[in-house]
This record gives C-alpha cells, structure tokens and sequence, in this order.
C-alpha cells in the first residue's frame, strides 16, 4: 500500500482529534482526542519505519526501521501512563465541581 | 647621566607624599610634624632640581619615559617627563620659592586649628606636585594633567576657609573660569592628535618645522592653546577670576596666584614657541591680548584700596607683559620675566601678609599708614619689591621688564609706547601703594596701632631671602648692549628657543637706540616713583573716587557686564530648563512611557481568561501560523 494513504488517514485523525479539542466541553471527549491526536502522530511513525524498512531491504540492509517499530512501544507505554494521570484527574474534578465541562474549570485565571 | 633619570621623578613625587601624609594624618599630626613634613618634602625637591639645573647647563635634553600611560590602536601616550633647560628653570622657581613660601605659611597659618593646618599643607604640597608634573611632562597629555591639578588645587587653595560664602563663590568663579581655558586646550590637544598622531612635544615641533601643519591648523591649534593660557594666566577675556582669588590665604596668593600656577600659561607658549613662530597671526594676537590685559589690569589697579587687589592686577597687568614678549617673539624676555616676577611678586604678597598679620586681618590700605616705623624688616623688604617691579635700574625688574620693552620696540613701536605707559602705572600704583600703607601717619584704631608688631622669623627669613633674590635675579640676564655677553640666561634657555630664532630671525636693534629707549623709561619711572611717593605721603585717596576714577575703582565694571551678558541669560536658561522642560517634556516623556505600559498590560490582561478552550484554540492558531510560515513565506 503506498504511503499516501497513511499519511492521509494520519492528517484526517490527527485534524479530527483538534476540532474535537477545540470545540467540545466534555473532558472525557476532549481526553479522547487528545489520544486520537497522539495515536494518529504514532500511525505515520509506523507507517514511515515501514517504508524505510522496505528501501533498507532493497538495498541490503534488513535491519534499517526496527528501532522506529520498537519506538512505537514505548510511546504506547507512556500514553497508557499519561491516561492513567488524566482519567484520574478527571475523577477528582467531577468529585469536586460535579461536572466534567471544561468551562467551569476557569480558575486558572486566579 | 642615568642617574638623573633615575632620581627626576622623585622631585614630584615628594611633595605628592607629603600631600598624602599631610591629608591622611591631619587630625593625629602636631603642627611641627605637619610643618616638618610640608616644607621638607618640597625642600628635598628644590636640592634635587638644583642638581637637575646643573645636569643640563650644557645645552642637553633627557627624556625619562616611566609607562605608557595611554595605549589605544595606534595612539601610544608614555608617561614621561623632559627635562631640558626650560622646565629645569622652572622647577628652581617653583620648589625654590615654593619652599619659601612654605616656611612662611607655618608661621602664618599657625592661628588654624591642627587639622585646617594639615589640611591647608596636604592642599600647598598637592599644588606644588601637580606644578612639577606640568613642567615635567614630555607631552601635551601629562602637562594636562598637572593643569587640571593646579586648578583644582588653586580652587581648593581659594575657598580655603569655606565657611565663607563669599569665598567659596571666588573659587567657583576661578574654577568655571579656568574650564573654560581648559577645554580649549582639550581640544587644541585632540587637534594635535588628529594630525600628528601623537602628542609628544619632539614629534609635535619636529611635525610643525617640517611644515606639515597647514596654516589653518596651526593658527587654530595656537590660537586654542592660547585661550587656554588666557584662562590659567588670568588675561582678558577671562581675568576677572584672579582678583576675587585673593579670597584665600595670602601665602596661596603668593605660591599660586603670583609666583606659579598664572606663569603656567607663559611656560606652555614658550614650550610651545616654534608653533606660534609659524604662525604669525596667533603671535599678533598674544601680543594684542597681552598689552591688552597689561593696560588694563594697571589702570585698574590705580584706584583700589585693597592691598591684596591692588597686588593681584598687577599681576595680571605683569603676567599680560609676559604675553607681550612672547607675542612678539622675545621668549627668553618672557621666561626671564616669569622668574624676576616670582620673586619680587612673591615677595610683595608675602610683604602684605605680613602687614596684614600685624593688623589683625585689616586689608584696607586707607586704614594703614605710617607701618614703616613698626615694621622695620617687612619695610625694607617691601620697598625692595616696590623698587624691583617698577624697574628701578639695578633691580631685578629692570632687566626683564627692559628686555620686554626692547622687544615691543622691536616689532613696532605702538607696542613700546603702550608698554612704557603701563611701566609708568606701574611704578605709580605699586608707590601709591607703598605710600599709602608704610608712610604718612596711622590712620586705623588704637588697639590695631597697639598691636602693631614686626612678624616672627619664620615669615621675615623668607622675606629677606626673596628681597635679595629681588634685587640679585636680574643680573643673570644682563642686557647685551651694557655688557657683551653677559646674558647668561638669554645663552641657557638658547636651545629650547633655537629653532623659533631661525624662523623669526629677530631684528636687532642698535645699542644706540637700546640706551636711549632705556634712559627715556628709566628717567619717566623714576618721576613717577617720586611723584606718587610724595603725593600719597602727604594726602593718601580717603574718598571714594568720582568720575573717571570710579570706573576704575569698579574695574571698569567687567564684572557688572559678565553678569549680565553671559551669567544671567545663563541662569535664565537653566531655571526655565528645570522649571518649564523638565516638568513638561521630560516628566512627560518618563510618565508617558509608564502609563503606555499600563495601559498595554491592561488590555493584555483580557486574554488570560482562564479558559482552557481559547488556550487551546490560540496554540492551534499559532502552529499554524508557523506552518503557514515555514510552507509559504520562507524563502
């Protein structure tokens, strides 16, 4: 499959993953974009390790792009990690405001 | 010979340690320490530069270069003194009458309490280095530095008693008035540096004698040295500071407003003599200036009734004299002059201290009268500087003041005419002086006449000791046309002055003429001596003047005209400067720019909403400005 198509799907995850951001209020949804963003970011990694892997063989050297598959691991790692810190966060604002509208998180401004 | 140069700095550098010692050590020294420490370190100096006097009688020129003491690109100005005929003259005037004047001022100043006193002495000793250093100096640079020193000390010297606010205002006045000259000889020193490259006076001369300056040049770089003279030796425009100096103690009228500091300028225009001989048209104006400022000065100093004021124009009306010969080419006259009048100058400001000591602080002369009779010693020592200053053959006046005369003759006869009549006030002001204050009968109070008493011999040795300098300091330079040869000093100073005799040529005048112009002025002052003696015997000036006299006794109100052509319009300016554009433009602009940040920050202040969205939807907006940028707009 050429490249253009994961990079396609990529830029189209990635740009839903912003409006999704940018226009909704519910944290739960806004959390999920922002891992929409970051899993689309990860796609084309492994979609440009791939097609270095490829030119690599053709080439002679078969070991060229692992690094980039084994890479995609750790980020997957991280953002588990990373999730975990949100959802609690959430947790704890809907035990303090009753909601999860990111609206009525205004206290930043103080 | 590498002796003397190791030895030459020494002869400043003592009397700065005694500035130091007497500075610091003021509130813990006795007065003997202070006196011991003040005069020895000048009189250590003195013996050093009577062997550097030795050293170069042979006609030689040493340059002792210590650090460089400016090192910028390709400019390189040492710190190194010359020591040739010219300067070593002048460090025997200064140390040696300097030492004088010292003694003098232990006895004189011994009423001050003990720290005024250690004061007053570290002040005398720093004078005393920062001349030496202007003598000394091998370039334009180092001579600065000593200019500056000599004025701040003369300021420092002035405002002596500074509760005084009169006082202090003198020194404010020599101070701004001595600036003035100052920064023209700042920048006559930077023109020399554009064109030469260097300010050392052996390349500077050698530049100007190969003729390399353009006219221009030349004449607005002497012209610049010149005003500079004018301020440090009190000639016109700018010698009314010099009167109003006699605020500070009279030893300091004697050392620094007398013998020293004012012959500063005469000592910069001889060292600089092969400038102006190239320039014609800057010796016509010293010349001018200087006959000026001698006719002036003396007419002024015909109607003053202050004994110290009437000294002071008359040494500006001395100093312009000295300017005439250097205007006209006679440099030996002027250096010869410099020196004749430290002494007898010297001698006649420590004569009215004396006078002024036994008085009890009196300088009014119409208070005085009949002094002879208690004071036999200031007597006899004063006639001596009277006699000596209005030239009376023999003394040591005559001689320099003739040599002058012949000079003027010399390059026109208008010249001679005018000197000879500021001669003939001379000799009439310095007798009515003299007249006034030692003859007729006492005119002050009883008690003053009680307390009437010939000064200690810390202030009488000194008086004697320039008396007989008065009348023996002629005879180094004796006329050519009464003994061939016998100019001894004419033959010492020859090779400072060589190269300018070879550009002026100086025209000879017959002995035959020198005898008679010498018997017309001998003859006319002597009427004058013996004119104004009687005169003032009998019936001294009790009023004040009327008519032409008051003028005179107002100095021609050149104080009156300053104040209001260049003080007041001066003071105008500032105040409006502080009152109307400092409040309006300038507070304006400093609260203008803190209200613009005020009002800025306020309105920034709105974007901090604390909404997490438009945080959010702002960083978008901002990446893609960059992508926008990094795809489309960058080159």
């Amino acid at each position: 499959m050429p490249i253009n198509y994961y990079i396609f799907l990529a830029i189209s995850l990635f740009c839903i993953g912003i409006v999704g951001v940018l226009t909704r209020r519910n944290a739960i949804i806004i959390f999920m974009c922002i891992e929409l963003m970051l899993n689309a970011v990860n796609l084309l990694l492994v979609a440009f390790s791939k097609m270095h892997h490829l030119n690599g063989v053709a080439q002679g050297n078969p070991a060229a792009g692992t690094d980039g598959q084994l890479f995609v691991f750790f980020i997957m790692v991280v953002a588990a990690a990373e999730v975990s810190v949100g959802l609690a966060i959430i947790v704890m604002m809907y035990r303090n405001i009753h909601s999860v509208d990111v609206n009525f998180l205004n206290r930043l401004k103080h | 010979m590498k002796n003397l140069l190791h030895i030459v700095f020494l002869i400043p550098l003592l009397p700065f340690f005694g500035f130091v010692i007497n500075g610091l050590g003021r509130k813990y020294l006795t007065k003997g320490l202070i006196g011991i420490v003040g005069c020895g370190s000048v009189l250590v100096s003195f013996l050093i530069s009577v062997w550097v006097f030795t050293e170069v009688k042979n006609g030689n020129t040493y340059i002792a270069s210590y650090f460089d003491f400016i090192k910028v690109g390709d400019l390189t100005i040492p710190f190194a003194f010359q020591i040739d005929q010219l300067s070593s003259l002048f460090l025997l005037i200064i140390t040696g009458v300097g030492f004088l004047i010292h003694v003098y001022s232990t006895s004189y100043m011994h009423g001050e309490e003990d720290d005024h006193f250690g004061r007053y002495f570290s002040y005398l000793n720093l004078f005393v280095f920062s001349m030496l250093l202007l003598v000394l100096g091998a370039n334009y640079v180092i001579m600065f530095i000593g200019w500056e020193g000599v004025g701040l000390c003369s300021y420092l010297l002035i405002g002596y008693w500074f509760k005084n606010t009169g006082f202090n205002k003198a020194a404010n006045k020599a101070f701004i008035m001595n600036r003035i000259g100052d920064l023209a000889f700042l920048i006559a020193v930077f023109w020399i540096i554009s064109k030469v490259g260097n300010v050392n006076y052996g390349d500077v001369f050698a530049f100007a004698q190969a003729n390399k300056f353009t006219t221009t040049d030349l004449t607005a770089i002497t012209i610049l040295l010149f005003i500079g003279a004018t301020g440090k030796s009190a000639q016109i425009p700018l010698y009314t500071w010099l009167p109003d100096a006699m605020a500070g103690p009279t030893p300091v009228s004697a050392l620094i407003h007398a013998a020293t500091m004012v012959t500063a300028g005469i000592y910069m225009i001889a060292r600089s003599n092969i400038l102006y001989s190239l320039s014609p048209v800057t010796m016509n104006i010293v010349a001018i200036i200087g006959l000026a400022t001698a006719l002036v000065a003396a007419t002024i100093a015909l109607r003053q009734n202050d004994i110290k004021k009437v000294l002071a124009y008359s040494t500006v009306s001395q100093l312009g004299y000295m300017f005439l010969a250097l205007g006209t080419g006679a440099y030996v006259a002027a250096v010869f002059h410099v020196m004749t009048h430290a002494f007898f100058k010297a001698l006649l400001f420590l004569g009215s201290g004396s006078v002024i000591h036994a008085m009890g602080g009196e300088q009014d002369i119409r208070k005085m009268g009949g002094l002879s009779k208690h004071m036999k010693t200031t007597h006899a020592t004063f006639l001596i500087g009277c006699l000596a200053i209005a030239g009376i053959p023999g003394l040591s006046g005559f001689f320099s003041k003739d040599e002058i005369l012949a000079g003027a003759f010399a390059k026109s006869p208008v010249f001679y005419a005018i000197a000879l009549g500021t001669a003939l006030l001379t000799a009439f002001y310095m007798f009515r002086m003299y007249a006034t204050t030692f003859k007729g009968t006492f005119r002050g109070t009883h008690e003053q006449e009680h307390h009437l008493h010939e000064s200690p011999a810390a202030i009488t040795v000194p008086l004697v000791i320039l008396a007989i300098l008065s009348v023996i300091g002629g005879y180094v330079g004796v006329p050519e046309f009464i003994i061939h040869g016998a100019h001894f000093l004419g033959d010492f100073l020859f090779p400072v002055f060589a190269a300018s005799y070879e550009v002026l040529k100086p025209h000879e005048i017959s002995h035959q003429t020198e005898w008679i112009l010498t018997g017309i002025s001998t003859a006319l002052i002597l009427v004058m001596v013996i004119f104004a003696w009687t005169r003032y015997s009998r019936k001294p000036d009790m009023e004040d003047a009327k008519g032409f006299g008051k003028i005179l006794q107002h100095k021609w109100y050149v104080d009156e005209l300053y104040e209001k052509i260049i003080v007041r319009p001066l003071n105008a300016l500032a105040s409006f400067l502080n009152e109307v554009f400092e409040k309006t433009v300038l507070d304006g602009m400093v609260n203008g720019v803190g209200r613009l940040v005020n009002y800025g920050s306020r309105q920034l202040r709105l974007l901090q909403s604390g909404q997490v969205g438009s945080y959010v939807l702002l960083m978008v907006v901002g990446m893609l400005l960059f992508f926008v940028f990094q795809f489309f707009l960058r080159k």
